[in-house]
C-alpha cells in the first residue's frame, strides 16, 4: 500500500494531467479572467449592499472606512478606492459579501504556499475590487473593475462550504484579487469553515489597519502577504500605497502566531537592487526571524508595466543568495520551472525534504513535519 | 444591425468625421465664459420647461454673439454627427442635470438636422439615469439614453499620461462630438464637480483617481483625444448650485439659482464656476476651498496642460 506521502504524490499527478481547468469544470465555472466586454455585460448590473465593517459616520452623510490604510473619506452614492464598497445615506456597505467573481480549485503551491498542507489542493475564490492599483497587476481584470462590470456568483459562505466539501478539499483561500476589500464575507467563510474543520487563508497584500486585521485572525489558519517592494517610493509610485503598514501587518502576523509566508515579485529595475533586498532580508531575519518563508517570484510583463522584460533568472538566485546570507532558512525562488529553489531544504542538514517540480511534490526527506535525516523540526502546517 | 455592428460602423464614421472637424478649426476657442441668471426659470428644484429653452438661447448669443443661437449648433453639429450628451446624474432628482435643459438640448440638435437615431443621452450608470429622472431607451431607439453599464468598456486598457482605465464605448465608438452638461456643485473630495471631471464617468474605474484631490487625473482625462477634443459645447446647468457637502444633495447647501454657463475653454469654464461656488461659500459663512483643504488644483494643472487659461484675469465673463 502506498505510503500518504506517495498517495498524495499520486493525486497530484492525476491533477497535473486532468489540468487545472477540469477541476474548475467540475464546478461549471468561468475562466480566471475574462476580458470586461460589451456583450458580456449584464443589460443591468445588480448591486448587493451588504452592511460593511469599520467605518465612522461624519458630517454630511460621508463616512471614513477603517478597514485599509487608505482611510478613503466616502461621501453619500460614492465608493471607496477599492470600488466596492459603497456609501448609501451615511451608512457603509460592501457590495461584494458573497459575491465571488471567480472560483477555483488549485494546488496550494500556486498561491504560493509551501509550508501549508503541501500537496494538497485549495478550494481558492475572489470577488472584485482591491484597495491598491499595483502598475504590474496579474490580474486587473478583475481586481481594478467595480462589482457591476463583471458577472458574478450567488455564494453565501455556506455555498462555499459545500463548494469546498464537494470537492474534497479541506482548505479555501480568499486570492486572486484583494481579500481585505471583501474582509466581511472572509470572515463569515472563516466561522463556518472552521464550524466544518476547514482552513481559511489569505492571500493578501497586508494592507489592513490593526483592528480588522487582529479580528480577523482567529478565522484564518495562514496568510501569505506580498511585500511588494521595500521603499516608500516604490509603494508610492507603483502601489499607490504605503510600505510602513504592510510591515506593521507583518509584525503582527508573527506576533499573534499565524503562519506567514511573503512573496517578493522582483521587478528588474524596479526592485531588485541589492541594498534593497538586503534590507529587506535583515528586516525579515530581525523582525519576523528565519522561519518565515520568502518566495522571490519572476515578474512577467503585465497591465501597465508592459514595457519591462520578465526577471532574468540569475537575477532571481541572486536575491535567494542574498536572503540566506541574511540567514533566512527558507528562501525559494517562483516562476521559474524546474528551479532547484523550489525544494524545501533542511536548514541543519541540507537535505532536500520536500521536492517541488511545478505542482508536483514529493516528500522526500520528510516525516511528520520533521527532516527525516536529523530529525530538525521544519516549520508549517502540515495536517 | 446588433449592438456590436453599429459601433463598429459608427467608429469608422466617427474618425473621418473627426479628422474633418480638426481641419475646419469651426470656432475659435477663446478664454471667454458666459453666464446666465433667471431665478424664475426654476423653483424647489422645479424647472420651468416653457422657459428653459430661451434661457439657453440667451446664453448662447451672450458668449457667441450670435442672433440666432441655431447657429452655435449648426456650426458644431452636422448630421452625420453622433452625439453624446453627457450628463451627471449622481445625486438623484436634485443636483444632477435637469431632464428639462437636456431636452431643450434635444429639440436644438434635431432642429440643425441631427437625427433623433444619433443622440445618446449617457452617463455612467442606468440607476443614476433613471434616479435624476431620465427615461432609458436603448441605442436602437431614437435619443437613446443609456449608462455604460450597459453601453460597455473598450476590452483593452488605455494608458493616458496618469490614466489607466477602460475607456467607455460611448466615446470611443459611438459618438463624433460630445456635449458636457454637468452640475455646479462642491466635491468633497476634490473641490469642486465641473465640466473637465465630469468625464469620471466615462472611465470604468473613477474611484482610483479622487487621490490628491483628482490631481492630475481630472486634468489627464479630459486631455485624451476621445475626451477633450470632441467636445464641441459645454453647458454648466447651475440652475441649482451647492457649495458644501457634494456630490450628493444636501438640501441645507442647496439652493436654486437659476444659472447656465457655458464656455469653449473647459479650463477657463471650471475656473469661473470654482468662483461661483467660493462666492456662495462666502455668502453662507463657510471657509474658501483652499481653507478647507479641498482646492481644485487639478484646474490649475490642466491650464499648465494647455488644455484652456486659468488666468482668471484675463477671462472674459459675460453675464445677463
Ligand atoms: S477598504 Fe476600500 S474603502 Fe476602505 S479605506 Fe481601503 S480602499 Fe478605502
Amino acid at each position: 500500500m502506498a505510503s500518504p506521502e506517495k498517495r498524495r504524490v499520486n493525486r497530484r499527478q492525476f491533477l497535473i494531467s486532468a489540468g487545472a481547468t477540469c477541476a474548475m469544470a467540475q464546478l461549471s465555472l468561468p475562466s480566471l479572467i475574462r476580458n470586461t466586454q460589451a456583450a458580456e455585460m449584464l443589460p443591468e448590473a445588480e448591486i448587493y449592499p451588504y452592511p460593511a465593517l469599520y467605518y465612522d459616520k461624519q458630517p454630511n452623510k460621508r463616512i471614513k472606512c477603517t478597514l485599509c490604510p487608505r482611510g478613503c473619506q466616502v461621501d453619500d452614492q460614492e465608493r471607496g478606492y477599492c470600488g466596492v464598497r459603497e456609501n448609501r445615506g451615511g451608512e457603509y456597505f460592501t457590495l461584494v459579501y458573497g459575491r465571488p467573481c471567480t472560483m477555483h480549485v488549485d494546488p496550494v503551491e500556486k498561491k504560493p504556499l509551501f509550508h501549508f498542507l503541501p500537496g494538497t489542493d485549495i478550494f481558492s475564490l475572489a470577488t472584485v475590487g482591491c484597495n491598491v492599483n499595483c502598475k504590474f497587476c496579474q490580474n486587473w481584470q478583475i481586481s481594478q473593475i467595480r462589482p457591476e462590470q463583471e458577472k458574478s456568483y450567488d455564494a453565501p459562505p455556506e455555498k462555499i462550504i459545500e463548494l469546498t466539501q464537494e470537492n474534497g478539499v479541506k482548505a479555501i483561500a480568499h486570492t486572486y484579487t484583494e481579500p481585505v476589500v471583501f474582509y466581511e464575507y472572509v470572515k463569515a467563510i472563516g466561522l463556518a469553515a472552521h464550524k466544518e474543520k476547514i482552513k481559511n487563508v489569505l492571500i493578501s497584500n497586508g494592507y489592513i489597519q490593526e483592528k480588522p486585521l487582529l479580528e480577523l485572525l482567529p478565522h484564518l489558519d495562514a496568510v501569505k502577504i506580498d511585500l511588494k517592494a521595500f521603499t516608500e517610493k516604490f509603494y508610492q509610485e507603483l502601489v499607490v500605497a504605503e510600505l510602513k503598514p504592510v510591515l506593521e501587518t507583518l509584525k503582527r502576523l508573527i506576533k499573534a502566531g499565524m503562519w506567514t509566508e511573503i512573496v517578493y515579485l522582483v521587478i528588474p529595475t524596479q526592485n531588485d537592487n541589492e541594498v534593497e533586498l538586503k534590507e529587506m532580508s535583515r528586516w525579515i531575519f530581525g523582525e519576523l526571524g528565519p522561519d518565515v518563508p520568502l518566495h522571490f517570484t519572476r515578474f512577467h510583463p503585465e497591465y501597465m508595466l508592459k514595457t519591462l522584460p520578465p526577471t532574468p533568472v540569475p537575477t532571481l538566485d541572486r536575491a535567494r543568495e542574498i536572503a540566506q546570507q541574511a540567514g533566512l532558512h527558507f528562501v525559494y525562488i517562483g516562476n521559474v520551472p524546474g528551479n532547484a529553489a523550489e525544494h524545501t531544504f533542511c536548514p541543519s542538514c541540507g537535505k532536500v525534504v520536500i521536492r517541488r517540480q511545478g505542482f508536483q511534490v514529493i516528500f522526500e526527506n520528510f516525516n511528520q513535519g520533521k527532516c527525516r535525516s536529523c530529525g530538525y523540526r521544519i516549520p508549517g502546517i502540515w495536517a | 444591425m446588433d449592438r456590436r455592428q453599429f459601433f463598429r460602423t459608427t467608429a469608422v464614421a466617427a474618425g473621418a468625421l473627426a479628422l474633418s472637424r480638426d481641419l475646419e478649426a469651426i470656432t475659435p476657442v477663446l478664454p471667454r465664459v458666459s453666464m446666465v441668471k433667471d431665478p424664475g426659470v426654476i423653483s424647489n428644484g422645479k424647472v420651468n420647461a416653457a422657459l428653459i429653452g430661451a434661457h439657453l438661447d440667451r446664453l448662447l448669443a451672450l458668449q457667441h454673439d450670435v442672433v440666432d443661437p441655431l447657429e452655435v449648433f449648426r456650426q458644431r453639429f452636422s448630421p452625420k454627427d453622433r452625439v453624446g450628451i453627457k450628463v451627471n446624474c449622481l445625486s438623484g432628482r436634485r443636483m444632477s442635470t435637469h431632464v428639462e435643459l437636456v431636452d431643450a438640448l434635444v429639440q436644438r440638435l434635431i432642429k440643425v438636422g441631427v437625427p433623433p437615431q444619433n443622440i445618446l443621452i449617457w452617463d455612467r450608470l442606468n440607476t443614476d439615469l433613471r434616479q435624476a429622472g431620465f427615461k432609458l431607451q436603448p441605442l436602437e431607439k431614437p435619443v437613446a439614453c443609456a449608462g455604460c453599464d450597459t453601453l460597455g468598456y473598450e476590452k483593452e486598457l488605455t494608458l493616458h499620461r496618469s490614466i489607466g482605465s477602460l475607456l467607455a464605448l460611448a466615446v470611443t465608438r459611438y459618438c463624433t462630438a460630445l456635449i458636457n452638461v454637468p452640475v455646479l456643485k462642491d466635491h468633497g473630495i476634490v473641490g469642486v464637480t465641473l465640466g473637465m471631471k465630469n468625464f469620471f464617468g466615462a472611465i470604468h474605474n473613477p474611484n482610483k483617481y479622487h487621490l490628491d484631490h483628482g490631481d492630475p487625473y481630472v486634468a489627464d482625462l479630459y486631455s485624451h483625444p476621445d475626451i477633450g477634443s470632441k467636445v464641441r459645447l459645454t453647458i454648466v446647468d447651475a440652475l441649482e448650485a451647492q457649495c458644501e457637502g457634494g456630490p450628493p444633495f444636501q438640501p441645507n447647501w442647496c439652493q436654486d439659482l437659476g444659472g447656465l454657463l457655458t464656455s469653449d475653454d473647459p479650463v477657463a469654464c471650471d475656473r469661473i464656476g470654482w468662483a461661483k461656488i467660493e462666492e456662495l461659500r462666502q455668502k453662507k459663512g463657510l471657509p474658501s476651498l483652499k481653507e478647507a483643504e479641498r482646492e481644485p488644483t487639478y484646474i490649475h494643472t490642466a491650464a499648465l496642460l494647455g488644455l484652456g487659461s486659468d488666468d482668471i484675469k484675463t477671462i472674459e465673463v459675460r453675464e445677463a
